[in-house]
């Protein structure tokens, strides 16, 4: 919503400067977004004369110009204008004007002249839509002097951000309310008055030749007519043009601005129709029916439906009721006879059919957040006056006002006691009732911690009590109230497991080296097939979203996978190929009909690159499963989960691993996420070009297994004794299948069994390997003899040869 | 011969030879004159190593009479520690006197680095509001990011058909399923499962069909709502400051100004003093000074109603605030999209 300061000064009086009144509509609630020095762009634009003329020797149209702008040199100005002539005061745009229109004036030859300026049309400087010809100034001003003083033109416009609870403050007059009562002192809204023409003598009353029905009164509750005649259609006074341009409305005729012009002025949006074009000279108010079509006056066709209000006359529908009118009747050039219409429309029928036909007028804009039900006489009164006044008309005696069942105005009681409580204040019963009146509502007091309100019909917004509470601190000031604080409670808060696990994530594998991503939840339908997910696969269920912005974002993820890939694939573009990565956030899957969707939050990270560069201690070297296999083993660790095991995925289980270097992990048999190499196909349809590792988790399933429970056990007294033991056997032997066997031996002295090397090559034979644990025994009761550790050591070594049908070495 | 009985025979000749005293003696004279790490190194295994004279002797005490070992070993291991500390010395005292001389190590190698990542800068702030809110008594809750319009609007007092669902460009899964536009929803979920004291927070993933340099379809919020008895507006404001206050600095001050959302009234949206400029006015603030960053309010008693709260018993206050906005304000991010870019480049810096 636009507000020229000039404008807004008809109704109220202005006295601060516009910054501060800025300010001041700001903290009152209507927020400013921006001020506009409405003549800013005229800078540069000064009072010229045209002191010699001649033609331009290589075109028939234009003229060489001396202009003086009060300068000691004359300028040299090429000018095609039809009036350019001796002695004709003008406007001249100087070199680096920046013009309305975006244009910047800069010395130049036009076909060979030199050009030193520009003479504008009012148009191009953007004072009315004339551009027939340069503007003719009527000023004493001497050449020199800035346009914008010679013509007096000082005007700022307000951009302000109406919340959609204040219509009422989609119109001038509304701002105007609300400056009143900042202002020092408060001041009331001076109303226009709105019988300003007689209705001619030379016609009957207005029932003499029309009539309004309503036949959806719940629909359209209120339908106010009036008619001029005999009016001549033309452009529009300068002062008129000036206030729609102030406001951003482009002007059209002098009938269609006049409804333009009291619609920002009131918040009233009226129609204008061509009365002649209206079958049988009557209004017919109704819905529409199902599968009607109708064409707006931009010339579109809409297919309407039964919840949309129809404008009829005799015959036939003419406006699409509140939102635009039909191109079969609208004010043309030769229309003489004017009905103008002032109704007020239920506001969720208008807003409906403005969302359906994607129509979105200043009038639509205005009914669907509700309008003053009281305000249409007014409106249609003061419009049909200044139609008559400025298009020559005659007015027809009278006002049709259709309102079957008038709206009644509220009532609330509200209580000094409750006021203060919610907001925190200390007021008196007066201070509330005055701030309440400064904005027009009407105060009664019943006792003295009561007061019986009642809002005006234009403050549709206000219902209750708290709606009350809010116009007093508003009056009141924000700011004015204290500070206070809530006593804090004493029992302490609970922490959230899934937070906390969140939290221990981000700690580990920030300090693991990986750097968190945050990837939309949105994703590509694509990524399924990218992801090479077989036909039945659960995470091809996914959720469309109805209204993407685009195909990148228009279902739901069911996986981390696609957007890691993605962060990889831009970084390595960008010559960032080390990379370690992860991310938590959720996957959503489609659920039966009629229910949310399944949110699963989940834990993903990628690895790809060199997990160390070269350095003058190491070599530089590729990642691999084991890299990423680690940190995994290092954070489960860390969380003391021991039970996670690593199981060789099998090709069913997971398309986007490669099988045979990929491991799912369980516990207990229940499989809680997956890790290993992304296949070549997926590397490939990412576009990527390294290999990469990367795991994925159930965080939901991961936070059912952490227990933060600890029991401390005593530090061992006696010390460990450790054994290595080398095998050889074959090279399809799990290492790990080696470990469990000896760490669930049930020999009790095993303290811990690590791997410690792996060897493959002479003098080792083919298709064999050499493995070698280390064993720790340790015995809580007493320091380990050898013969005991011997024997035992003994023993497991026996054990692994038999189970795993292996060799010792050398 | 075998093994035993070469070893058998050195030992006798060591105790019939030689009398600790004189080992003692020995090493101990020795060691003065070591003058490196290097001589005390040999001397060491001369005396203490395995085959040493010390270790020889004290295996082979077992051949002494039997009734001269216990004075013969506890002497012998007394010697053996004396000489033990001796060494020690005499290696601190070689270190010392070769400092000088030494030119050491090159300090100026890079070391094997161990390096840590980062936090996504949105994820740093979030916990760092979260953080700031729990300490003030408030608990971490979660909701769901495909949401119900039940939740998402209705139960917040926005009916369908209602102008105030412009405020929110929202993507529809459904007719009556939605991406939650704000985190919001929480208040309804969390107010129908507890009966008051209230005192939550819920930061989270919101969504809005709009893309440009100041949105992205995806963002974060943090929610806050308080309901107790006697919670006032006066209330609200000394929790924001306090939360600015702790977020930014206590020199931060605040504006408070009406506004509108249809679960809270008296509405409001709060204003920082501009923390780039302080207030003079710059590109950041728009030149006003003032930088929009929460939006709040008394909770609406149709809420309360929608979650059967007793109206009249029962006051409250909502907030809730952008990330994003937080974090650009925090770190002077100017581009909104480059948190969802993930570059590493960027990633590093915070």
């Amino acid at each position: 919503m636009k507000v020229s300061l000039s404008w807004l000064r008809e109704y109220v009086p202005v006295t601060m400067p516009t910054e501060e009144l800025a300010d001041a509509l700001t903290m009152i609630g209507l927020e400013v977004d921006a001020i506009h020095n409405r003549f800013g762009s005229l800078d540069g634009v000064v009072v010229s004369r045209i002191v010699d003329i001649k033609p331009h020797p290589n075109a028939d149209k234009l003229s060489l110009c001396q202009v003086d702008v009060g300068g000691e040199q004359m300028l040299s100005i090429v000018c095609g204008a039809p009036n350019a002539a001796l002695g004709l005061v003008i406007p001249c745009a100087l070199p680096g004007a920046t013009l309305p229109n975006g244009i910047t004036i800069k010395k130049g030859k036009l076909r060979g002249e030199l050009s030193e300026g520009m003479l504008c049309s009012a148009s191009e400087l953007g004072l009315s839509l004339e551009k027939s010809g340069i503007m003719e100034l009527e000023t004493q001003a001497a050449p020199g002097t800035p346009l914008v003083q010679a013509l007096g033109l000082n005007d700022a416009t307000l951009e302000l951000g109406v919340t959609p609870n204040r219509p009422d403050c989609l119109s001038i007059i509304g701002v105007a309310r609300e400056v009143g009562a900042f202002s020092n002192p408060r001041s009331k809204v001076n109303y226009p008055s709105s019988d300003t023409a007689e209705p001619s003598k030379a016609y009957g009353k207005i029932g003499e030749y029309t009539s309004v029905e309503i036949l959806n009164p719940e629909l359209c509750p209120r339908y106010a007519a009036q008619l001029v005649f005999d009016v001549k259609v033309g452009p529009s006074p300068f002062w008129l043009q000036d206030r729609l341009i102030s406001v951003g409305l482009k002007p059209i005729n002098n009938i269609v601005d006049v409804t333009n012009f009291i619609m920002m002025e009131t918040g009233q949006p009226l129609h204008a129709f061509d009365f002649d074009r209206l079958a049988q000279n009557r209004i017919i108010v109704r819905a529409a029916s199902d599968g009607e079509s109708f064409t707006t006056l931009d010339n579109k066709a809409h297919t309407l439906d039964r919840e949309m209000l129809m404008i009829c006359d005799g015959e036939k529908p003419v406006a699409l009721a509140g939102v635009m009118g039909g191109l079969n009747s609208e004010i043309q050039e030769d229309t003489t006879r004017v009905l103008i219409e002032s109704a007020y429309f239920n506001p969720s029928c208008i807003r409906k059919t403005s969302k359906k036909t994607a129509l979105s007028t200043d009038a639509a804009y205005r009914f669907e957040r509700g309008i003053d039900p009281e305000g249409t006489i007014y409106a249609v009164n003061r419009a049909a006056s200044l139609i008559t006044t400025l298009g020559k008309g005659n007015l027809v005696d009278g006002v049709i006002d259709e309102y079957p069942a008038p709206i009644a105005l509220r009532e609330i009681i509200m209580s000094v006691k409750a006021v203060n409580k919610r907001l925190g204040t200390d007021l008196k019963r007066d201070e509330i009732k005055a701030c309440l009146e400064a904005i027009e509502l009407a105060v009664a007091v019943v006792d003295d911690d009561t007061l019986r309100v009642v809002p005006p019909p234009f403050r549709v917004d206000i219902e209750r009590p708290e709606d009350l509470s809010e116009e007093v601190a508003r009056i009141w000031g924000y700011n004015q109230i204290k500070t206070t604080f809530p006593p804090i409670p004493a029992e302490a808060v609970e922490p959230t497991p899934n937070i906390e696990v969140k939290n221990t994530i981000r700690n580990l594998f920030t300090g693991f080296g990986f750097y968190e991503t945050i990837n939309y939840s949105f994703i590509h339908q694509s990524c399924c097939d990218r992801m090479r997910l077989p036909e039945n696969d659960p995470r091809r269920a996914l959720i469309d979203i109805m209204n993407p912005l685009s195909e990148d974002q228009s279902v739901m993820r069911t996986s981390l996978v696609p957007g890691l890939l993605q962060n990889v694939q831009h970084n390595n573009s960008r010559q960032v190929r080390d990379l370690s990565l992860f991310e938590i956030g959720k996957v959503f899957y489609k659920k039966a009909e009629g229910e949310l969707s399944d949110e699963v939050e989940m834990f993903a990270g990628v690895i790809t690159g060199t997990p160390r560069e070269q350095a003058w201690h190491s070599k530089e070297r590729p990642c691999d499963f084991y890299d990423l296999k680690g940190v995994l083993e290092g954070f489960f660790k860390a969380i003391f989960l021991d039970k996670i095991v690593f199981e060789p995925l099998l090709s069913d289980d997971c398309h986007y691993l490669r099988k045979g270097y990929s491991a799912k992990l369980s516990v207990n048999g229940a499989a809680i996420g997956t890790m290993g190499k992304i296949h070549q196909e997926v590397i490939d349809a990412f576009d990527i070009r390294q290999d990469v590792f990367l795991f994925e988790i159930n965080l939901k399933e991961l936070v059912t297994l952490v227990n933060n429970e600890r029991t401390a056990l005593p530090i061992p007294r006696y010390p460990f004794v450790s054994r290595d033991v080398t095998l050889v056997c074959s090279e399809h032997v799990k290492a790990g299948d080696l470990l469990s066997c000896i760490r669930q031996s049930n020999e009790k002295l095993v303290e811990t069994a690590r791997l410690i090397d792996l060897y493959t090559g002479e003098p080792i034979p083919a298709g064999k390997k050499s493995l070698s644990f280390r064993i720790t025994y340790r015995d809580q009761e007493k320091t380990l003899k050898d013969k005991d550790v011997n024997k035992v050591h003994t023993r497991i070594t026996e054990m692994l040869l038999a189970q795993f049908d292996a060799g010792l070495s050398g | 011969m075998t093994r035993t009985t070469d070893l058998k025979t050195e030992l006798i000749n060591v105790l019939t030879n030689q009398n600790i005293e004189e080992i003692y003696q020995g090493a101990l004279s020795e060691l003065e004159k070591a003058e490196t790490l290097e001589d005390v190194e040999s001397l060491s295994v001369k005396y203490l190593g395995r085959k040493g004279l010390v270790t020889l002797y004290l295996r082979g005490l077992s051949a002494l009479p039997p009734e001269e070992r216990p004075l013969a070993g506890k002497r012998s291991n007394e010697v053996k520690i004396a000489l033990e500390d001796s060494f020690a010395h005499a290696k601190t005292r070689c270190e010392s006197q070769a400092e000088g001389a030494d030119t050491g190590i090159d300090v100026t190698l890079p070391g094997r680095t161990v390096s840590a990542g980062r936090l996504h800068p949105l994820t740093q702030i979030t916990q760092e509001i979260c953080s700031i809110f729990t300490r003030l008594g408030f608990s971490i809750v979660e909701g769901p990011e495909i949401e119900s319009d039940h939740y998402n609007f209705e139960a917040l007092n926005i009916p369908k058909h209602h102008p105030a669902r412009d405020m929110q460009d929202t993507f529809y899964i459904s007719e009556n399923t939605v991406l939650r536009t704000h985190t919001s929803p929480t208040q309804p979920r969390v107010m129908e499962k507890q009966a008051p004291p209230v005192r939550i927070i819920a930061p989270g993933k919101v969504y809005r069909c709009d893309s440009d340099i100041t949105h992205t379809p995806m963002f974060h919020q943090v929610e806050g709502l308080l309901v107790d008895e006697n919670v006032s507006f006066g209330d609200l404001k000394g929790i924001l400051t306090t939360f600015v206050h702790q977020m930014f600095d206590k020199d931060t001050s605040l504006r408070f100004r009406p506004s509108f959302f249809p679960f809270t009234e008296p509405s409001a949206e709060v204003d920082i003093r501009c923390v780039i400029c302080r207030g003079k006015g710059c590109r950041v603030c728009s030149h006003t000074g003032w930088l929009e960053v929460l939006g709040a309010g008394m909770v609406h008693p149709a809420v309360f109603e929608n979650v059967g709260y007793d109206t009249k018993k029962y006051t409250g206050f909502a907030f809730g605030m952008g990330v994003e906005r937080i974090t650009m304000l925090k770190y002077g991010i100017d581009d909104i999209r480059k948190y969802f870019e993930n570059d590493f480049r960027f990633l590093r810096q915070f």
